[in-house]
């Protein structure tokens, strides 16, 4: 074992680099630019959840004063590219689809046409005049009627990938069906002493990121394209805008805008491509910027869902079987998170026997995009739920029943690999330790905990450090800071190479002017990116000591560094030690200007868990609860800088509080979302919360050199089942479908009431 | 084409402005795109968010509820006009130092919702902190730190003002 690194600048909390910026309102976001000529785009939708469409006359349109460009998905060509994306891959055929239907309308709001004119009124009275002909079919509005034996088809080629069910082989709106196994799971349930099984359902959920999609694009005669967006991976959306629009990479420059918030909902492309199309057609920058009902209804969301789950235990708490049946909506192209809720679904606990099964089922909603440890939730929600009824059934505390049952290093984790040091055990007893979880509660309150687990990803990432003479750095990574990452860099190569972190300029690269990296998400760009940052300071810091040895004429392997300072080896004449700035200075005379870089492709990162404590309080007479106390728990590797670690604990917390308790997709029957807007589709606010107090652990992740974890997904996988678990504790209900909106809860508590008061 | 542009004079953060608007365009779409003072954000558009928010005549309002014309004369304050000369306004220093943004396309609604809030309440408890910046939409923080940034604010100001 190495003794632990001594930091001088990792865990301290300097003010963010890009925060004046911000405070004062002059950070431009994806919607705030003005390029000349610039045109305005405007997307016509479809009315019909479910239709062909047999006709498109845009010629009205086309006609209008002002209106310069007219597209629909004819003018794309198709492509079969896709881009890989960790494991997964996207599918750029269906994303290109989704962008702008060709043969069929999958949803309400799904773009069928696009017009770019001198004014956004023009642009919008134009596209009114287009004469789509649909041939409405009946819309598929959920899990039930999809997999029904007569359900209308979704698409007519999509047959289930992986182990399918029995009898299963013609056209089918499950796109795939994977299974997950360990040892005899009927022969395990016959010893347990306590079984429970509960089936779960949870509504669609927006990310409810606050910046819309927003983007500005030009395409030249050349067939050069330039696109300002908000996004989260720059290089997505370059390959996405080539592939969709039918440029070479080569020809396409992504500009990262600053971003407002993504929670994996800005990784996909839906407008950039019609955007550089509908440039090409006009010859003119064109600016297409989303309302909000757009972003509900074309964009995001995560899965809908159907859960079952059924436990077995010993009369001691050892959990002996359990089996998982998972059912994702996709939304109208495949690809829900259903294999990664089915791998995290038991990531906590050693269970020798286990099944699960994961169904990614297409409806006509919008096409899931990811939100923050994808499909993590919705199986936690499910599980963790069980795992507070297996307590109550055995009357054991619910953080002791976990611990007996928690993995720790060394433990094979359900979905494969052994895990290496991970903090679940310790942030149990942090949690079981913390005074929260012994403070009374008051009359008409209720306790819940949940524990919850995300991989974390690595992947691709460069860095670049520019040394200046006067021994300022500037660093350079594609990753969009969404939550304060250029701060976290800034650290690193302040602790790299020892200057002040106000001495290091830290910035999101455009496509070409950084390194291939991939998308800021996974909660990767403080583990992977931070990874590059520090190498490639310390590749800065080599050349500093080559530069020293050369001005010293010794051996490079013969000069020290020590607190930001070369050091002469000793016995060296007339040689003092010198800091980066007089190193800087020297620059030019020792061989020129220093630039380190790095770039890696990092295969794994560090999983991590977390634990909610959440304290509601229920008013039995109208159903509203309101969390009044609510401490999260979160083994984090290494806190870079504390604050945005916290920030992001308290974040991921408050939009798993709205999952749980306000927010969800509502539809008619015609498939037509009938919420589509911030009043009706409830995100939480100031006054619904508390402050969210949060403990931060440190169980040092071996393949980073600070420790770092990914701290930004995990946060929102626990509060589903804290909130529900506290909810069971203050009503005596355990309810089993989201949200617990004050109208459920009031339904239920009647019913519980009128049952005892009958019996 | 007719001609159907108003002209409308005003004064926006402190000086004298003038701007040509369509009769029914929002204060938020002139301010954004006639003026370029992109800091006032669009969110929803509705009234429900709060990232528009702006004062008028001292009154905390969304921008994108209010129509351009109706700044015929009035006076408007957006975040831009915050900060005085080289020096930020307590509340932009405070959101610094409590790390109370993430991605920052809410704070200058935040800042400006909770400049009215100061303005009329010099001393608010959490609670009214809370209910007063309810309209604002944040989706990144949880909100924790923007209220203990607003009350530190409030408190740094009570003490200069001694
Ligand atoms: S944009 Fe005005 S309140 Fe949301
Ligand atoms: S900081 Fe992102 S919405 Fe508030």
């Amino acid at each position: 074992m190495t003794t632990p690194r001594e930091f001088k600048y990792v865990g301290t909390r300097p003010i963010r680099h890009d925060g004046v910026d911000k405070v004062t309102g002059r950070a431009s976001y994806g919607a705030d630019v003005v390029w000349p000529g610039m045109l305005h785009g405007f997307v016509l939708r479809s009315p019909h959840a479910h239709a062909r469409i047999v006709s498109i006359d845009t010629r009205a349109a086309e006609a209008t004063p002002g209106v310069k460009a007219v597209l629909t998905g004819k003018d794309l060509p198709e492509t079969t590219a896709t881009i890989a994306l960790g494991e997964a891959a996207i599918d750029l055929r269906d994303v290109g689809d989704n962008m702008l239907a060709r043969t069929k309308v999958l949803y309400h709001g799904h773009a069928v046409a696009a017009v770019a004119a001198t004014t956004i009124d023009i642009a919008r009275e134009a596209a009114e005049k287009i004469q789509v002909v649909y041939e409405v079919l009946e819309p598929v509005t959920g899990i039930d009627r999809a997999i029904a034996a007569d359900a209308p088809i979704l698409h007519p080629a999509l047959r289930t990938k992986g182990a399918a069910s029995p009898g299963a082989a013609g056209p089918t709106n499950i796109a795939s069906r994977l299974e997950f196994k360990r040892g005899d799971v009927d022969a395990a349930f016959a010893e347990a002493d306590v079984v429970v099984e509960r089936e779960f359902r949870t509504p669609m959920v927006h990310q409810g990121y606050i910046e819309p999609h927003a983007c500005i694009a030009r395409c030249g005669e050349d067939g050069r394209a330039v696109v300002w967006c908000t996004t989260q991976g720059p290089f997505v959306v370059r390959d996405a805008c080539a592939a969709i629009a039918g440029l070479d990479p080569a020809h396409v420059k992504v500009i990262p805008s600053e971003i407002g918030g993504g929670f994996g909902g800005k990784i996909v492309v839906y407008l950039e491509p019609m955007a550089i199309a509908l440039s090409r057609k006009a010859q003119r920058p064109v600016k297409m910027v989303m309302g909000r009902d757009e972003v509900f209804r074309a964009t995001g969301p995560t899965s809908g869902s159907r859960v079952r789950v059924k436990l077995g235990a010993k009369r001691d708490g050892t959990l002996v079987a359990a089996t998982a049946s998972l059912w994702y909506e996709a939304g109208a192209y495949r690809g829900s998170p259903v294999g990664a809720g089915a791998m995290c679904a038991l990531a906590a606990y050693k269970i020798p026997s286990f099944f699960i099964e994961a169904h990614d089922v297409v409806v006509n909603k919008p096409k899931v995009a990811a939100y923050r440890a994808p499909g993590s939730p919705i199986a936690a929600f499910a599980v963790e739920s069980v795992v507070d009824e297996i307590a109550r059934e055995l009357k054991m505390d619910p953080i002791e029943l976990r611990l007996k049952n928690a993995n720790a290093e060394g433990d094979k984790a359900p979905y494969g690999p052994k895990y290496g040091p991970i903090g679940l055990k310790q942030i149990l007893e942090a949690a079981r330790n913390h005074p929260h979880w012994t403070s009374p509660l008051a009359a008409n309150q209720g306790r819940g905990i949940a524990v919850g687990f995300w991989f974390n990803a690595g992947m691709n990432s460069s860095a670049t450090v520019i040394l200046d003479t006067d021994g300022s750095a500037a660093v350079v990574t594609g990753n969009p800071d969404i939550g304060g990452t250029r701060a976290a860099q800034a650290i690193m190569v302040a602790e790299e190479l020892g200057i002040p972190v106000e001495r290091v300029r830290p910035g999101v690269g455009d496509t070409d002017g950084s390194g291939y990296t991939d998308l800021t998400g996974g909660s990767r760009v403080c583990y992977a990116t931070g990874m590059a940052v520090i190498r490639a300071a310390e590749d800065v810091r080599d050349q500093l000591k080559a530069r020293a040895a050369q001005i010293w004429n010794v051996a490079v392997d013969a000069v020290g560094w020590e607190n930001g300072r070369a050091i002469p080896p000793a016995g060296t004449e007339k040689a003092e030690a010198m800091t980066v700035a007089g190193l800087a200075a020297k620059m030019a005379h020792t061989g020129g200007p220093i630039v380190g870089r790095a770039s890696l492709y990092a295969p794994m990162a560090g999983p991590a868990f977390g634990a909610h404590i959440c304290d509601l309080e229920v008013d039995s007479e109208t159903g509203q609860s309101k969390v009044v106390r609510y401490t999260v728990f979160q083994d984090v590797g290494r806190a870079v800088h504390p604050g945005y670690v916290e920030g992001q604990m308290q974040g991921g917390a408050a939009q798993g509080i709205g999952w749980a308790l306000n927010e969800e997709y509502i539809y008619d029957a015609d498939g037509v979302m009938e919420n589509a807007g911030f009043l009706d589709y409830r995100m939480p606010v100031a006054s619904d919360l508390p402050m969210i107090d949060t403990v931060i652990i440190e169980v040092p992740n071996p393949l980073h050199p600070y420790g770092v974890r990914g701290v930004g997904e995990v946060p929102i996988v626990p509060p589903l089942a804290a909130v529900a678990n506290a909810m069971r504790d203050a009503t005596g209900i355990r309810f089993t479908e989201l949200p617990l909106s004050p109208p459920r809860v009031l339904e239920a508590i009647e019913a519980a009431s009128a049952v005892s008061v009958g019996a | 084409m007719t001609v159907t542009k108003l002209h409308i004079e005003t004064t926006i953060n402190g000086e004298p402005r003038e701007f040509l608007c369509d009769s029914h365009e929002t204060l938020l779409s002139a301010l954004r795109n006639g003026l370029g003072l992109t800091g006032t954000k669009e969110g929803c558009a509705t009234g429900d968010c709060g990232a528009c928010s702006i004062l008028l005549d001292g009154r905390l309002v969304p921008a994108c509820l209010v129509l351009a014309p109706e700044a015929q004369g009035r006076a408007v304050t957006t975040i831009e006009g915050l900060s005085s000369g080289d020096a930020l306004h307590p509340l932009q220093q405070k959101f610094l130092e409590h790390a109370a943004l993430q991605c920052g396309v809410c704070t200058p609604g935040f800042i400006v919702a909770a400049k009215a809030l100061l303005d009329a309440k010099p001393n608010p408890s959490e609670d009214e902190t809370r209910y007063w910046l309810a309209g604002n939409l944040c989706r990144c923080t949880g909100y924790d730190k923007i209220i203990r940034a607003v009350l530190d604010a409030a408190s740094e100001m009570k003490e200069s003002a001694i």
